[in-house]
Parts: structure tokens; sequence; C-alpha cells
């Protein structure tokens, strides 16, 4: 009898493990993006271990990671934050570490650790996709276009309302750009309040007509009402409204701040080990070089670059798109996560003071 | 002598009377906890948390043990103890993953030192003695005497740093304290802008809402009642649709300008900015609140009988004596509440302002919720919030000792 | 209270004049139609008639509230149809007193006298008069809300006479106040209103206040005075069944009209009986009507009954001992609510019930009215 029970109790309890064990569930950033993920990665992950993948769309999801680990309430396996979030959120101890071997190697035989673009793979963290933060301009008020960096900061070349995101970050790398100083030596700058009054002496010039967007989503609307004649966004953002959407909208590639999008494991996860399995399973070549068929993107492995074809109607070439077409990169700057993971509070502040001072 | 009244059988009047009562207390309170429970759960609870956050933060001391002891004991310059410490600590801290913890703790004090710390920490299982020449070596900036002065403050998980950076004030290495640069003083201007902005707010909701409430009082029952109808609709809109609506109303390319070009008012360059400024956080803020205006005043509109402006006229009064003397006397109350509450309302807003406010319409309630979501700077965030708390309380202080509470009609 | 029939009153001379005016609401029903009334100076005038009558519209026309919608109202010879309230100079005082609440006693009684730019001097002496005038001195520094309904009321009327004006005008002042109070108050208003010699337009639904308080007496019905008259020819020559029935208690037995005399007239009542009656809206033999006797006019004691009188039979239904008076209820000529009234004397008749007497009166008691 008494065994009879446990047996059952046994069986009970590995059936309810087994039925929790089915679902991984994901946060991302809802949109265009999270669908490029859903189709990309859920989807076939989903099939291969017939298992279901939750999908849950946040603002950031950097933000809830560090009050569900406080509160040792962790709901996600996997979440998808940006770069500096994902140091930052290491260093506090809020993330498994990653088991870098995990990760597959590329067709030919690359290393997982040599195909990753540099920095790609971190304690914690692995990346999935490279994204710029542009600008872009609506091409029925500029036929003939802005074409620099230095243009989106000239309004008597282009005048008409600008919008901007709402923050420090990418804004004061874009403004030095624009002031002429070379990609390579930005950061260098900003180490300096001289550089850093540099950058906000040039956002002083377009202040008064700056609209300020806070939500990935907004820039776009702003174009698309006429609200701005021209904005920063992210590339795959204005992509989508270009192209899928038919918008009269132009990416300018000069100046841009580029980073990683990178999936992480919150500590504590309740399925952690198929958590890395769905990073590994979503990063290998293949996964990275289906998702630009659906947002412009571009893979953190090299080997997948090769692959990536045409937006998912089959008629658009993806290249063009591509924030890490070698076309694209002429002037880009690559985002310091070491500069902002220390300099983000200091500069916000900064940033703050300056917009509220009129 | 006072003689202690007794029931008929002898007992005390007093204790009688107690037990008589004791029961429907009882039931009286077993009717009420649920909401007692709730309250305490999710009103005193949080905020009380809130409070503590905002003076505690053991970001340091918890993952820094030997450094802090160290600085609890020694109040002079760093010693060969202190290094010994510090190393040791770091060695800890790259174990445990909490140097980022430590760095980012320091870091709000001292920009520039979160990545001292993790970069340090990672080095740290290296390190032999001596010390100091171990940590110099890592990092030549682990000899800042800022840098040692930040730690000693932060060695504290107690401390009102908080508070003074809510203040734009700072302690300097001595730890005086002084105010910070002039290009990163934020929260004072904004708190004091919130506050003229919820001023403004109240004042045209007041305006609007007064004439509105006194037709609702005033007209017969089927109109008020539609009237009524009108003035609630914004309650049972969601906040987001109500406030992009006015986004599609209010933008440059927007309805009310598209029909003042059409109708010839403004030129097409002349199109005005009615939204992303703060004219737009005004305009949709007042609409949002308007409600909470017209409410109070009506009900005690309601109650003012029109034989009083009839009396008034009579005894020979114009109209505006009329309103001013006796009607608006009457409705103070109203008026009161109805002020106290869009105020107080408008002070904690934030979503409206976020999404029309632009960079000048924005309030200490985005500030706020900046340090909650965004810098994760939850200690800062709480120390504001609990500065708004204490001057909305103050300002419900004020209102107390000048019109007196027991006037307030909320309806 | 010898006061000049409304022929006399000549246009010209009256203080208040309503000349043929209508007022309507909605613009479908008139609710005063066609009132033609003047005021002497001095007089004191009810309005009474049941709610929905037009009284208070009348009232609130001559205020200044409702704007008269079709004739004239004139005051002191000048027409005010188009003069707002606060300029006419009329005292008002309402149902609820109307006492500003956020204000003392004295700065209610101030408020008028300020409106109309006085000095504090001239203003705290006005003031000290209106309230020893209703023996209110005291509570100068009192809220409305601290006093009893009866200083309230005192208080509404020393603020509607604080400023002397000539005409004042109440809206069942009194309804509020329980009955001891009431008929004191009656008497405080009569000897003030007398005694400062102001025109008073009085609104009720009392008839008694009406009865004891007023020099006229006008009866309003759906809209139009039924009469005008003064209190003893109201009560004992009511010049319709309204008027009969609306004021004092009142016997009504329905017949026809046998025979038209001069001055009298004989009723053939349902059952077949026969009385005299003055004929008062009954014209010709035939025409029904409604024959109408006060209950205390009505004798049921067979050795006092005046020769000529007609008699009635009556069976006694009840008896009603009600200390001053006994109330007698009676079956007459198929009226089961026939009630005689009678003193208590010591040697007054109390019938038991289904005693069957004669009844009767005297024939200028019995008046003959419109069916």
């Amino acid at each position: 009898m008494k065994l009879k029970t446990a047996l059952l109790a046994t069986a009970l309890t590995s059936a309810a493990f087994a039925a929790q064990a089915q679902t991984l569930t994901v946060m991302s950033w809802g949109g265009a993006y999270e669908t490029s993920q859903v189709e990309a990665y859920n989807k076939p992950f989903a099939a291969a271990k017939g298992l279901t993948v939750n999908m849950v769309a946040v603002d950031n999801p950097a933000t809830p990671i560090k009050a569900m680990v406080e509160a040792k309430n962790v709901t996600v396996d996997v979440a998808d934050v940006e770069y500096a979030d994902a140091i930052r959120l290491c260093d506090e101890g809020l993330l498994e570490p990653i088991d870098a071997s995990k990760l597959p190697a590329a067709p030919d035989g690359m290393s997982a650790a040599d195909d990753f673009l540099p920095g790609a793979v971190t304690e914690c963290a692995v990346a999935s996709i490279v994204f710029a933060t542009v600008f872009a301009y609506d091409t029925t008020k500029f036929p003939n276009g802005p074409t620099t960096m230095a243009d989106f900061f000239d309004l008597t070349k282009f005048p008409g309302k600008r919008a901007m995101r709402k923050g420090a970050k990418a804004n004061l790398e874009m403004a030095l750009m624009a002031d002429g100083v070379p990609a390579s030596e930005v950061y260098a700058m900003l180490e300096t309040d001289a550089g850093v009054d540099r950058a906000f002496k040039m956002l002083d010039k377009i202040k008064k007509d700056t609209i300020w967007w806070e939500a990935g989503a907004q820039p776009p609307q702003l174009l698309a009402d006429g609200e701005v004649a021209m904005t920063t966004a992210y590339n795959g953002r204005i992509f989508a409204a270009a192209v899928a959407e038919g918008k009269p909208f132009q990416t300018v590639w000069d100046g841009q701040v580029y980073e990683y999008d990178l999936f992480v494991i919150p500590k504590g996860a309740p399925n952690k080990d198929l958590a890395m399995e769905y990073i590994a399973f979503a990063t290998d070549t293949q996964r990275l070089a289906d998702q630009a068929k659906w947002i412009a993107y571009g893979p953190a492995r090299k080997s997948s670059g090769a692959l990536v074809g045409k937006y998912n109607d089959g008629k658009t070439d993806m290249a063009p798109y591509m924030p890490t077409s070698a076309a694209n990169l002429t002037n880009a700057l690559a985002s310091s996560y070491d500069f902002w993971v220390d300099r983000d509070s200091e500069l916000n502040e900064k940033f703050n003071a300056w917009l509220v001072a009129n | 002598m006072a003689e202690i009244l007794t029931t008929a059988d002898g007992r005390p009047l007093k204790a009688a009377l107690q037990a008589a009562q004791a029961r429907a207390k009882r039931r009286a309170f077993w009717l009420v906890a649920p909401l007692l429970l709730f309250v305490l759960l999710t009103f005193v609870a949080p905020i009380g948390q809130m409070l503590v956050r905002s003076a505690h933060n053991d970001g340091f001391s918890a993952h820094m043990p030997r450094l802090t002891a160290w600085f609890a004991a020694n109040p002079g310059a760093a010693d060969d103890a202190a290094w010994e410490a510090l190393a040791l600590d770091l060695q800890d801290s790259a174990v445990a993953k909490t140097s980022g913890i430590v760095g980012t703790r320091v870091n709000y004090e001292l920009s520039g030192t979160r990545s001292l710390f993790t970069s340090t920490a990672r080095k740290a299982k290296d390190f032999a003695p001596p010390y100091r020449e171990a940590l110099l070596k890592a990092d030549k900036d682990w000899d800042d005497p800022a840098l040692w002065g930040v730690m000693r403050q932060v060695s504290q998980a107690y401390s009102g740093n908080f508070f003074l950076a809510a203040a734009d004030l700072a302690r300097d290495a001595d730890g005086t304290i002084v105010q910070v640069p002039e290009d990163r003083r934020v929260y004072v201007n904004l708190f004091v802008k919130t506050f003229v902005l919820a001023g403004v707010i109240t004042l045209t909701c007041l305006i609007l809402a007064y004439p509105v409430a006194h037709l609702l009082a005033t007209l017969p029952m089927r109109w008020s009642n539609l009237l009524m109808i009108l003035v609630l609709l914004p309650f049972w809109t969601s906040l987001l649709v109500r406030t992009t609506s006015w986004m599609v109303l209010l933008q440059q390319q927007g309805v009310i300008n598209n029909m003042m070009v059409a109708a010839g008012i403004i030129g097409e360059d002349g199109r005005i900015a009615m939204m992303y400024n703060q004219t737009g956080t005004i305009i949709a803020m007042t609409h949002i609140l308007l409600p909470f205006m017209i409410l109070p005043l009506y009900s005690v509109m309601k109650t003012i009988p029109p034989s009083y402006a009839r009396a008034a006229r009579s005894l020979g009064a114009t109209s505006w004596t009329t309103f001013r003397r006796i009607y608006l006397p009457q409705t103070l109350p109203g008026i009161g509440a109805g002020s106290l509450l869009v105020f107080i309302l408008a002070v904690g807003y934030y979503i409206t302002p976020a999404l029309v406010g632009g960079a000048s319409g924005q309030l200490i309630s985005n500030l706020i919720a900046f340090h909650m979501q965004d810098s994760l700077n939850w200690s800062l965030a709480a120390a504001l919030a609990a500065i708004l708390l204490a001057l909305v309380l103050v300002l419900y202080w004020l209102y107390d000792r000048l019109i007196g509470i027991d006037n307030l009609k909320l309806g | 209270m010898g006061n000049p029939d409304l022929a006399a009153a000549q246009k010209a001379e009256a203080f208040v004049v309503f000349d043929r005016v209508q007022k309507s609401y909605d613009g479908e029903t008139l609710v005063v139609k066609d009132l033609n009334l003047s005021l002497p100076k001095g007089e004191f005038l009810t309005m009474l008639g049941p709610s929905g009558s037009g009284k208070t519209t009348c009232l609130m026309m001559l205020a200044g509230f409702e704007t008269a919608t079709h004739g004239e109202i004139l005051l002191d010879g000048r027409p005010i149809n188009n003069i707002p309230p606060h300029k006419r100079g009329i005292g008002m005082v309402f149902q609820n007193y109307a006492l500003f609440p956020h204000m003392t006693v004295a700065e209610n009684l101030s408020f008028p006298l300020e409106v109309r730019g006085l000095g504090r001097a001239a203003r705290e002496e006005k003031i000290t008069r209106a309230l020893d005038m209703v023996k209110m001195g005291a509570f100068a520094n009192r809220r409305p809300a601290q006093l009893s309904g009866g200083q309230q009321q005192r208080i509404a009327l020393a603020r509607a006479l604080v400023f002397q004006p000539e005409l004042v005008l109440m809206d069942e002042p009194l309804g509020a106040l329980d009955k001891q109070l009431r008929e004191h108050m009656q008497f405080e208003i009569t000897r003030l209103a007398h005694d400062l010699g102001i025109t008073t337009v009085y609104v009720t639904h009392d008839q008694t206040e009406a009865l004891t308080m007023s020099d006229r007496v006008a009866v309003f019905n759906d809209g139009v005075i039924q009469q005008l008259a003064p209190p003893a020819e109201l009560y004992e020559k009511p010049q319709n069944s309204f008027v009969a029935q609306f004021i004092g208690e009142n016997n009504t037995l329905e017949g026809v009209v046998a025979e038209m005399g001069d001055g009298t007239c004989v009723v053939r009542l349902d059952d077949g009986g026969l009385i005299d009656a003055v004929p008062v809206n009954v014209t010709r033999v035939g025409e029904r009507t409604r024959v109408s006797i006060r209950p205390e006019r009505v004798e049921m004691n067979a050795a006092r009954l005046q020769p000529g009188a007609h008699t009635l039979k009556a069976v006694v239904r009840e008896f009603i001992y009600m200390g001053d008076i006994f109330r007698t209820r009676l079956s007459v000529a198929g009226n089961d609510e026939f009630i005689i009234k009678t003193r208590n004397a010591p040697d007054a008749l109390r019938l038991e019930p289904g005693a069957e007497i004669d009844i009767g009166w005297l024939p200028q008691d019995c008046r003959a009215l419109d069916a």
C-alpha cells in the first residue's frame, strides 16, 4: 500500500515536472522584432523539441529581470537585452553564466568563438543580432535628401523638426560625429568634459526643434504623421515602415551607432538548461540568417552573413538594409559598453538637466 | 465625590456598556478587516518599503564587509590594513559576482568608477601582498583620495545621500554638502516646475469646470443627466486612448492645426506647436483631470438652493456681487476639494506628460519613472518619490491650516 | 380692517398693479391666466391657493425672478417688466429663509446695506434697529445654523426690512415652523407690517394664516383669482364652490334650482327636499347647483330653530368630542359627511349615533353656488 502511494506520488511529480518542462518562456521587445524571433527561432525550436515556447513582450526586458531576481520569482527563461544592460546585470549577479562550449560551430567548422563577431559572446550573454541607431528622413520633404550625420544637425540646409531618442546614449556619439569627430576618436573625446560639452553644444543647435521619443515604435510614427522631417531610429523599424508598409522613408547610413542585442538567462530561471539549449539553437548560423528574412537586423555570426538573402516578400534584397553590410559601415561607430556602463548615470543626469533647462 | 454609576445588578455602568458594545465592535472590525489588510498590503507596505529604500542601500556594505569594518574602525587615511581589506573583498566579490553591485553603488556618487571595480575584481584572484602595489598595478585610479572618500560614505548602508542627490546636492571628498555643478542640477528645478504646472492645470481645470458644474447642478434632470454622461465619458475611456486622441488632435499636422490652416487663421508655416511641450501637457492633463474638479464642485453646488441667489438679488445685489459674495463662498468646499484632488493627481502624473509633454512638459514623476525603469537607481527614485510625498503632505497640511480639511467635500 | 374695495382702487393710485398678466413656462399651458390685481399702498394682501395654482409664480414675477409672458406689472406707476430684481427695491422673505450660511446674522443684515453703498455707521445703526425690531438684538454674531427655526425666521424678516423697502414679498415664510410658533409669528408679522406701513404680498396655502393676517385675500386656483376679498367676506360670502370648499369647513348639498326670487331661491335637493338659499352664481330655474352651509351655522336644537327656516331630516352617524367644540357627523339628503359644529356649552346637545333629528338654518347662511 505504502509503496503504491509512493509510486503514484513519484509518477505524479514527474508528470508535473515534465509538463512544466514543456514550456519555455522568452521575454523580448514586441512588435516586428518579436515576430522575427518567433518565426526564426521559437517555431523551429518548439517543433524540434516538442514543446511550447511562450513570448512575453515588455518595453525593456532588462528592467523586470532585476525586479524578478530580487523578489526570487523568476518567471522567464530567456531574455533579450541590450549590451550595456547585459554587462551590468551580469556584474550584479542577476544572470546565469553562459556555457560558451555549447554554442554550435559554423557549418564550415569554424569554432563558435571565432565565428561570432568580436564581443558577441560574453560571460552571461550571447548576441543574436546587430542593430543600429540611424537617422532617417521623409523623402517627400527632401527629394535630394541629407546624406551625412552633419546634415541632421543642419537646420538651415534641411529645415524641419527632428526627433531623437530621449537619453544620452547614441545621441552624444552622433553629435560628435556630426561635428566632424572620426568614429574612432568619439569615445576618447567623450571621456573628457570638453568632449561632452562639445556634444551638447551640437545638440543645442537643434534642441528647440526636436521631439524626444522613448519607444522604438514612435519615430516611424512621427515621420508618418509629418510631425518631424527627420528622426533617429532603430534601423529595423524604419525598414519595416519603408519596405513592409511602403512609407517614403530613407535611412542614412552615416554616423550611425550600432550594437548587439543579446540573449541572457536570468538567475534562477525555471528551465535554465533548456534555456541554454534554446540560445544555442537560436544562435546557430542558419537561424541567425533566417531572422534577417523578417527584420533588417544583422546576424551576430560571420558565417550567417552569406546566407542572408531576401526579405520574406521574396523580392527585397536585405543586404542594403543591414547594419552589418560593408557598404553601410563606411562611417559607423560600434557602441562602447565599457563607456556606457560607467558613464550612463552621469551622462543621463547631465542630459536630463540639459533637457529641463530652457 | 463622584458616585460610580452601576447597572441594576450592581455592575459598574462603564464596564457593562463596554461589554455590551464589544460584540458590535468585534463584528465591525471583522467587516473592515479585509480592507485594512488590503490597505496594509497595497499601500502602507510599499510606501514603507520605498521610504526605507530611499535611505538604505547596502550595495557596498553588504559585499565589502572587510573594508566596511575598516572604515568603521579607522577614521584616517588608508593604511595597509585598508588595502588588504579592499583586495580581499574584491577577491570575494569576483567569486560571488557582486563587483557590479558594489561598483554601481560607488558609481552613483563618483561617475566612471564602476568599471574600476568590475575590471579589478576580474584580476583579483592573483592579488598577493603587498596589496597596495597589487591594486595600483591593476589600476592606478585606486590611489584617488576622492574614491576613498566616496567609499567611506557608501560603506554606511543608511545614508541621506540619495536625498541629497534628489535635491541637487552632493558630498565632496571631505563629506561637506555642496551643490552639484550647474549643468547637472535637475531635480529642484523640476520639482518647482512640477508644482507650477500642477498649479496651472488646477487653475485651468477650475476655470473650465466651474460653469459646467453649475450647469450640471441647475439644469433640468434630463439635460443634466446627458451633460453628466459627457463629463464622465473620459472616465470610461482608457487613458492611453485619450492621450493618443490628443496626439491626433494637437500635433502640428493634426486636426486642430489643419482646421486652422483651412480656415485661414494661420498659415502653413505658422502651425502652432501644441504638443511635445508644456502646452501639450497642460491641455491633455486638464482634460484628463477635469472630471475630478467637476464632480466635487457639482456635489457642493447641488446642495445650494437657488433661493440664496434670489435672496441676494432681491436684497439689491447685482449678479456679479451675488456670485462673488454669496455663491462663490458657498462653493469653496467644492473648490478646495477639487483643487486639492486635481493638484495632487497632477503632481504625480507621468504617462500623459511622457507621451505629449516633449522635453519641456516633463514632470518630476517622469524622472522617477526614468530611475525606476531605465537607470535602475531605485534608491534615487525612492528618494525623489519620498520628497514628492512629503511636499504633498506639507501642502495638505497647509490646506488644513488655511481652509480646514473638514471643509472638504468630495461628493 | 376697513379697506377700500377693489372698484375704488384706481389703477393710477395703486402701488402694485398686475395688468392682464399671463405666464407660461412651456408655451403650451398657462400657469397664470389673465391676472388683474391692484394693491393700494400699505395693504397686506395674501395670495392663497393650492400648490400649482399660480400664486408663487405671481410672486416671482413681481420679485423679478420670472418674466411675464404677456401683460404688465406696475410698481408705483412704473412698468417693471424689464427692471432686474436687484433694482426693484423689494424686500423678500423666502420659504426656507435663505439666510446666507457663511455669514453671521449681522453680516446677513449688512449685505443689502453694503450693496447700497451705506457707510459703516449707518449700517450698524440700521442693523441694530432691525434686530431690535424682531427682538433678536443679542444674536448679531451668531451664524444662521446656530439659530432655531423661529429665530431664523425673525432674522429673515429683519433682513428683508432692514433696507426699508416699500414692498415686501413673503413666500410661505412660516411653513417650516410648528403650530404655536407659527401663530405667534403670524401676529408679529402683521404687527410689523402695519406699524411700518409696508405693502405686503404674502403667499401661503394655509387658509387660517390667510384669514388671520390679511387685509385682503386673493384665492388662486388654476391660474385664476377665484375671489379677492377681505377675510370675513371671503369666509361668509364665498363667490363660488371652490372658494367655499377651500376656505374653512363647508357642507354641500346638491340639487336643482326650483324657483328664482329676488335675492332668494328655492333649491330642490336630489332626494326631493326643498330648501331656501341665496343665489350667488346661479341665475335660472333648472340649473344644477351646489348649496353651501358652514357647519357652525346649522342648528340641530329644534328649540332654537328660527321661524320660517326649512328643516331637513338627519341621522346622527358620529359624535366627536374635541374639547372646545363638538363635531357631529350626520347623513343629510344623501350626504353622509354633513358636519355640524357646536360650542361646548352647558346646554349643548350630545347625540348618540343613530338618533334621528331635524336640522335647519337661516336661508341667508345657505348659498347656492355653481355645481
